[in-house]
């Protein structure tokens, strides 16, 4: 069983509130849309390129999309 | 399911369906006699030609079969599937590693050419093969 990373992400709520499908998504930052599905779901974190690229898309900082919790350092 | 991800899959399966068939047509060979005595290389060699063969038009069918339901996905990948086929080469790797050293032994030892090969080719294609499960997995499951 893979084990879920601790970078979380709003991108899924972002999307609906800017009314931005999952392929509009993967078009606007360049991947495959099985790719904003994954990051969505958690299962694959993003480089920090796009990481960057997608908090972009909404106009808000990395950390307005992404969050990594308090105590973590591995 | 992405191009890269068809890719993986149809590699895996040809070359599990390559190796079997390897197997069976070198035992065959070999009768009742030992299997040093077979003349592996031509049937080496058209199992991996044959293999990349089979790799290259499954991918092209299965991919105008896809682009017909999903004309945006075809031919595309990105940083994912980058990450994936380094972790999946990552994983083989270990399995080259392993052939190698057997090569080192059994050339050590003297032994005969069909078991120097045939380590090394079984390295290879478990190497591609263990490579594939991993990237398959971390397709279906998540890559971290």
């Amino acid at each position: 069983m893979v084990k879920p990373t601790r970078v979380t992400n709003r991108i899924r709520a972002l999307r609906e509130a800017a009314g931005i499908t999952q392929a509009e998504l993967a078009r606007l930052i360049g991947v495959t849309r099985q790719t904003v599905i994954a990051i969505e779901q958690e299962r694959y974190s993003p480089t920090l390129e796009l990481a960057f690229q997608i908090a972009r898309v909404f106009g808000l900082g990395l950390d307005d999309v992404f969050h990594y919790p308090e105590g973590e350092s591995s | 399911m992405v191009y890269e991800e068809r890719n993986t899959w149809v590699g895996l399966i040809v070359s599990a369906i390559g190796m079997t068939i390897y197997v069976i047509v070198v035992l065959r060979e070999a009768g009742a006699g030992p299997l040093t005595d077979v003349v592996w290389w031509p049937i080496m060699l058209w199992t991996i030609g044959a293999s990349i063969v089979v790799s290259i038009v499954v991918s092209i069918l299965w991919g105008i079969f896809a682009g017909m339901r999903d004309p945006d996905g075809v031919g595309k990948s990105d940083q994912r599937d980058r990450d994936i086929a380094h972790m999946g080469g990552r994983v083989g790797q270990a399995f080259l590693v392993i052939a190698g050293l057997g090569v080192l032994v059994l050339c050590a030892f003297e032994a005969d050419w069909f078991w120097i090969a045939n380590t090394m080719f079984f390295g290879f294609s478990l190497s591609a093969f263990v490579g594939g499960v991993a990237s398959v997995i971390a397709y279906r499951r998540g890559l971290l």
